[in-house]
């Protein structure tokens, strides 16, 4: 079993890293974008049966820093 | 008094911090290794020196603040224990929830490495006893995570409990408030972005951290 994890940062939480990337696609040529954010995507292979729980876990415990960042979790069959 | 400095792989400063704790307390800390799962009796101090503890992988001490030793330090930092994080020590300490907040990547992007005016906001704590309330004094800083943040509740509680130690005289990194240390609430842990320990004797060209090292010391023996 995989799961994905999706972290981002909150709204709000000030981004510079998206703000270079935004800066640099407009070098690009690109006008149209009017914001970016950037985050991380961890895929974890599970052994099956790994509970729901245990995987908000490791989200919460480690994965993401709740202080400043969301997570999602989505499983892959 | 007894001292340890903790040594994560990727720490670079446990040494500059030994040699201060040293040259205020007159004997060698215990460097105590990550992997290590108790800290040695009788402490009265611990050093969460900075650097980049496992490479910053996932966040600046997201690592560090999981590791075996870690779990100990909260443990001697709730018996009451002095606990001074550093840099990449306080990121470890924001991390591992011995203090609030988060510390994000520089609002400038940029890796900030020069000598930052700073002013002493609480004179009071065991960390700033030899410095004056409201006192100007210099140290050099290093960091990239260095961003202070916390929600406004808690920036609010912070300073209304005077647990804000020390503000950037600059906007440095785009820190809340320009907070650069902070406190926990027993007042025994104390997390700061600017380095202290390179500034102790005249070779470093400056002395403004040596008061830090030696107030802490005179009070911890006046303690014990």
């Amino acid at each position: 079993m995989k799961a994905r994890i999706f972290v981002t940062l909150k709204g709000g939480v000030l981004d510079p890293q998206g703000r270079a990337i935004h800066h640099a696609l407009e070098g690009l040529g690109f006008d149209g974008v009017n914001d970016v954010r950037a985050g991380k995507l961890i895929e974890l292979d599970l052994a099956d049966g790994t509970s729901d729980e245990d995987i908000d876990g490791m989200c919460r415990k480690l994965l993401a820093n709740t202080v400043i960042e969301n997570y999602r979790i989505e499983k892959v069959a | 008094m007894k001292s340890a400095v903790i040594v994560f792989p990727g720490s670079n400063c446990d040494r500059d911090l030994a040699v201060a704790f040293e040259a205020a307390a007159g004997a060698k800390p215990v460097m105590v290794w990550h992997r290590d799962t108790e800290l040695p009796d009788d402490i009265d101090l611990i050093g969460v020196p900075g650097g980049f503890s496992y490479g910053d992988y996932l966040r600046s001490g997201a690592m560090a603040a999981r590791s075996p030793v870690m779990q100990a330090v909260a443990q001697a930092a709730d018996r009451g224990v002095f606990v001074l994080g550093i840099c990449n020590g306080f990121q470890v300490l924001t991390e591992s929830g011995l203090l609030p907040g988060a510390l994000l990547r520089n609002a400038g992007g940029h890796f900030v490495c020069r000598d930052v005016a700073l002013t002493v906001d609480n004179a009071q704590s065991a960390f700033t006893s030899r410095y004056a309330a409201g006192e100007t004094i210099s140290y050099p800083v290093a960091h990239h995570d260095g961003n202070y943040f916390a929600d406004d509740a808690t920036l609010d509680r912070l300073e209304g409990e005077g647990r804000v130690a020390l503000r950037y005289a600059e906007n440095v990194n785009g820190s809340a408030r320009n907070i650069a240390g902070i406190l926990n609430d027993r007042g025994n842990v104390l997390g700061m972005m600017p380095h202290p320990e390179r500034v102790i004797e005249a070779a470093h060209g400056a002395t403004d951290g040596k008061r830090l090292f030696d107030g802490l010391v005179e009070g911890l023996m006046a303690r014990a």
